[in-house]
């Protein structure tokens, strides 16, 4: 069984996103770019299925200019076999459906039967891509799993899923798309000697161009602005019996 | 330019954020229709009460008891034949479903909108709510799941015409095979009037339950920071944040929580804030109405003794 990861480039998570004044879109010009962590899950996960034995191959993926690469080699040096880079020549504004059909032009050359994604990547925050992408194949779809277990016979895989109201589990038969949620696993960090072998690991590069996709923006961004979280004027209190008056003029109680 | 309401039922109660969607869509169009999927037919009547809504349409089969996204995505897409907009609620419901729609109906569709600014641009958060896009579709069909926080819950008074729309259901590769469901006392924590929420400061499961303490006697709903449900002390469905649950009540007091950006994405829209904790320079403490630095232990035992 084959296992493809997609997986994204965005800015570090730990760093403030910001708007650069005079381009007037999110700064990424210098900023410290990283793999998306719930992608980072997405690889852990199926790095222990191949270790297991269930998989006999895992696949990275992953869209973008030619600064992708050191995420995909990110991806090798955790463990992944081999990388398909989809090459865009500028920059693009690429959307989840966009990307849905690329990734189902791969998926379908590739004849995978197991696509393990992030739920949300953290730039954009769409949420969409994995369910997007389930449509365009028909594969079933599993959307923010925090358990993972695939039958004996590998013919399907049984997930939790964490949902509003709880926990719900469901059994997917394959082929299925699953998109993983934050506690599904610990991701591994890459070694030393991984990241120099991962060098010498396949990557193949296809340009996006050259698969005759219609990437034009269904959605123009317009503007974006900085919410940032707005200070407030913080009164200092000292007892139960001050807070609670407090709160009660304010009529919250 | 008709709107259609994906309505999510809890039990045969509306959800919330349903009720936000029907305001959203109002602003949109000025002739809105719910579609409901269910298991049961009487669940019709809850829907049918909604103020602001002309027509229900109802598919009524056992598959679909449990929002199986396979099937629900092919019927939902079939429905929308006239409809211009397709407009749900923020939940884990819609998000697994209207993507899915999207890609059948060859629609990009657009995330947790908070604001709507005309029939085609809409605002939205980016990078856990630090930044905020508006954006126009140029899609000819729009597909939204709205903020629940963002817009006002509609609420009963209409009287609707139920229509049952004899869909096919379709073959499906997934079968449901259980929920646990989270058992709470307390109110609901995304619709909770009041918040009471911990973080990484209480060090163990056992102290936690002083902030459940503390909620009960407010009759509040019980939070968490992504860090203290990380640590065990709590489930993460009370998490919250931008990668756990948006909330916007009237108070939310936040007991040894040092405010990380996803956390107060998740909660900055709350009408007061009260900050209980030790460290001054804590991000929290900024955002705070009222701040008690003092060791989180003394001030919750002032307050779980303290008579209202």
């Amino acid at each position: 069984m084959k296992i493809i990861i997609p997986i994204k480039r965005v800015l570090d998570p730990y760093t403030q996103a910001r708007v650069n004044k005079q381009t007037e879109q999110v700064d990424l010009a210098n900023a410290k770019m990283a793999m998306n962590p719930f992608c980072e899950i997405a690889v852990e996960e199926a790095l222990t299925l191949k270790e297991s034995g269930a998989a006999s191959e895992t696949i990275a993926v992953s869209i973008g200019t030619d600064k992708t690469v050191d995420t995909l080699r990110t991806a090798l040096a955790m463990g992944v076999d081999r990388a398909i880079f989809i090459k865009t020549e500028s920059e693009l504004d690429l959307q989840p459906l966009h990307i849905g059909k690329i990734l189902a032009n791969i998926i379908r050359r590739e004849e995978a039967e197991l696509i393990i994604m992030g739920k949300q990547a953290v730039d954009n925050d769409n949420n969409q891509t994995g369910q997007i992408l389930s449509g365009l194949l028909d594969y079933s779809l599993g959307t923010f799993i925090s358990k993972f277990e695939l039958s004996a016979d590998a013919s399907s895989v049984e997930v939790s899923r964490e949902i509003d109201s709880g926990i719900e589990i469901r059994k997917l038969n394959l082929p299925a798309i699953v998109t993983v949620d934050l506690r599904l696993n610990e991701p591994r960090y890459a070694s030393l000697p991984n990241i120099m072998k991962a060098r010498s690991k396949p990557l193949e590069t296809i340009e996006l161009d050259s698969l005759g996709i219609d990437t034009s923006p269904r959605i123009k961004v317009i503007s974006v602005v900085e919410s940032g979280t707005k200070d407030r004027a913080s009164k200092q209190i000292s007892s139960a019996e001050e807070l609670f008056s407090e709160l009660n003029q304010m009529g919250v109680l | 330019m008709s709107a259609l309401i994906l309505i999510e039922l809890n039990g045969s109660e509306v959800n919330a954020s349903s009720r936000a969607a029907i305001t959203a869509a109002s602003q949109l169009s000025d002739s809105i229709d719910a579609l409901v999927l269910t298991n049961d037919s009487s669940n019709s009547e809850s829907v049918s009460k909604l103020a602001g809504i002309n027509s229900v349409k109802m598919i009524v089969d056992d598959a679909l008891e449990h929002a199986n996204v396979e099937v629900a995505s092919k019927l939902i897409a079939e429905a929308m034949s006239g409809y211009k907009y397709l407009v749900s609620g923020s939940s884990t419901y819609s998000k697994n479903i209207l993507p899915r729609v999207g890609a059948l109906l060859d629609v990009q569709p657009i995330s947790d909108v908070c604001e709507i600014k005309s029939n085609n641009t809409f605002v939205r958060p980016l990078y856990a709510g630090n930044i905020m896009a508006t954006v126009e579709s140029s899609d000819e069909i729009i597909i939204m799941t709205v903020r629940a926080t963002a817009f006002e819950h509609s609420g009963d008074g209409g009287s609707a015409k139920v229509e049952a729309l004899s869909s096919t259901i379709p073959e499906s590769n997934s079968t449901f095979i259980s929920l646990q469901e989270s058992q709470s006392e307390r109110p609901e924590l995304t619709t909770a009037a009041r918040i009471v929420s911990g973080g990484r400061g209480l060090g163990s499961k056992e102290n936690f339950a002083l902030i459940e303490q503390l909620a009960d006697k407010l009759d509040a709903a019980v939070g968490a920071s992504r860090a203290a449900v990380d640590a065990g002390f709590i489930s993460n469905d009370y998490q919250v944040g931008q990668t756990g649950k948006v909330v916007a009540p009237q108070l939310y007091l936040a007991v040894g929580i040092s405010g990380a950006i996803q956390h107060l994405a998740g909660m900055k829209d709350s009408q007061v804030i009260v900050v209980i904790n030790n460290d001054p320079d804590a991000p929290m403490s900024r955002m705070a109405d009222l701040v008690w630095q003092t060791d989180l232990f003394v001030a919750l035992k002032e307050l779980n003794e303290y008579q209202i």
